[in-house]
């Protein structure tokens, strides 16, 4: 027994990122400077993402399932209301039953940003922050940057045309983008870590105006690319929403900062 | 941070137990070891550190109507403000008002307010220690904080933060009961109605 798991703690190092069981989780992203479709006041000359990890695909029920059952006081029914909204998992069929609305590998949705950041945390990652999901997800099949193709804009913009009472399929289901990364767009919404730094006013309109804005300092984010509505759109609803929310298309992935 | 809602619970009900035979005379609120509504503030384990450098958990915080906010010491323009609108509030009381609320001001940037930084402002605004509490929490806890409180903020590249302002009123069971994005010198009318009412009925 002893042998066989010496054995294994030598094999997995060598098996390295690629085949290890975080690591197949994984997926490695270089970072570096990235230019937001956000108009930073304060980063004019782009976002610096250091190395990361983000999963290859959105947490699913039984993965959720597992976390819920290890952690009972995240159950629903038990998880304080300060921390999840009564909608919280109200699709499972128990709160230890994800049951027929809720297949194993179908992302999990109906989550509070403070559940997500639990899950994370209980795996010894945490939520991506924005930059690093926008600079993910800015990447298609084989490009890392697709996003001045109109071709690609208008792929995932017709996901967000779907109507959204249609059953959600597998996660994973969709081809890895160039960095191995599964379903940022095209399947939910997801949470991230900084979801309330996306300070943006509701009205566009009110920018420049500092007594119609409702934030300090620099004011709100605009836009710096307007014919980014995927970013737009993401942004717009993470933005308007509180840390124990959680709604039928919102799920999240983690991530872990380079060692 | 991690979520041990009932190890902390125990050691809370342990500690209060000690600190209700200790003070027997203590004015009777809530019992501070009855179970935290699932809607309190103080459901999120949070360390906070004070202006005096002591840490301990917020809970510590139960047991009276508090008046809580966010702010950091560096900054020049709407903190300043926040602090003003928190006095505003404690001087339209009358004083045996004053002596049943607490006024919390919670600090997003740790990496620079520490115990000497929040003294400082402490100091600086002559601000009653034994009504204001001035703290920071962990720096992976402040997300958290400003999410029960309902409060944005983004780090700048130069050190300032970008953030909204609210004063937030919690019963003395951390439920939030109240708050207002009005900022100033003149305080928030409903807000201040639903102050008096909080600490009256205590």
């Amino acid at each position: 027994m002893r042998a066989a798991l010496a054995a294994l703690l030598i094999a997995l190092p060598l098996a390295g990122l690629a085949a290890g069981d975080a690591g197949s989780r994984y997926a490695g992203l270089p970072g570096g400077r990235f230019e937001s479709a956000l108009d930073y006041e304060d980063a004019k000359n782009g976002v610096r993402i250091a190395p990361f990890a983000l999963m290859r695909k959105p947490v699913t029920n039984a993965e959720f399932l597992a976390f819920v059952k290890r952690n009972p006081e995240w159950q629903r029914g038990k998880v304080p209301t300060l921390f999840a909204e009564e909608r919280y998992l109200q699709h499972w069929s128990s709160p230890t039953v994800p049951g027929p609305e809720a297949l194993p590998e179908q992302p999990v949705v109906w989550v509070s940003w403070f559940a997500a950041n639990a899950y994370c945390e209980s795996l010894g990652a945490r939520l991506p922050t924005w930059s690093e999901w926008e600079y993910a997800a800015a990447a298609d099949e084989i490009r890392r940057d697709a996003r001045k193709d109109p071709a690609w804009r208008e792929r995932i913009l017709a996901w967000y045309s779907r109507p959204s009472n249609t059953a959600l399929p597998r996660a994973g289901l969709q081809a890895a983008n160039a960095y191995g990364v599964h379903d940022l767009h095209g399947l939910v919404w997801e949470w991230t870590d900084d979801y309330s730094a996306l300070l943006m006013d509701s009205d566009n309109r009110n920018q420049g105006d500092p007594d119609k804005s409702r934030f300090c300092g620099a004011g709100a984010l605009s836009m710096d690319d307007r014919d980014n509505y995927a970013v737009l759109m993401r942004v717009a609803m993470l933005s308007s929403l509180d840390g124990r929310d959680a709604t039928a298309n919102l799920g999240f992935r983690c991530a872990r900062s380079a060692p | 941070m991690t979520f041990r809602f009932r190890d902390a619970a125990r050691r809370l009900r342990t500690l209060s137990l000690g600190l209700l035979l200790a003070a027997p005379l203590a004015l009777a609120g809530p019992p501070k070891d009855a179970p935290l509504p699932g809607d309190s503030i103080y459901q999120l384990p949070v360390k906070l550190t004070d202006q005096d450098g002591k840490t301990r958990d917020w809970r510590g915080l139960r047991g009276k109507p508090r008046v809580v906010s966010m702010f950091y010491t560096s900054c020049k323009y709407i903190c300043p403000l926040v602090v003003d609108s928190g006095k505003a509030v404690e001087h339209r009381l009358t004083p045996a008002q004053r002596q049943r609320i607490g006024l919390v001001l919670v600090s997003m940037d740790p990496a620079r307010d520490d115990a000497a930084a929040l003294k400082r402002v402490a100091e600086q605004r002559r601000l009653d220690t034994k009504r204001w509490t001035l703290a920071a929490p962990p720096k992976d806890d402040v997300r958290s904080v400003a999410g029960v409180l309902g409060i944005k903020y983004r780090a700048l590249a130069d050190g300032e933060f970008n953030h909204t302002s609210a004063l937030v009123l919690v019963d003395a069971d951390g439920r939030i009961l109240a708050r207002t994005e009005r900022m100033g010198p003149i305080p928030d009318p409903e807000f201040l109605a639903a102050v008096r009412k909080a600490v009256d009925g205590t």
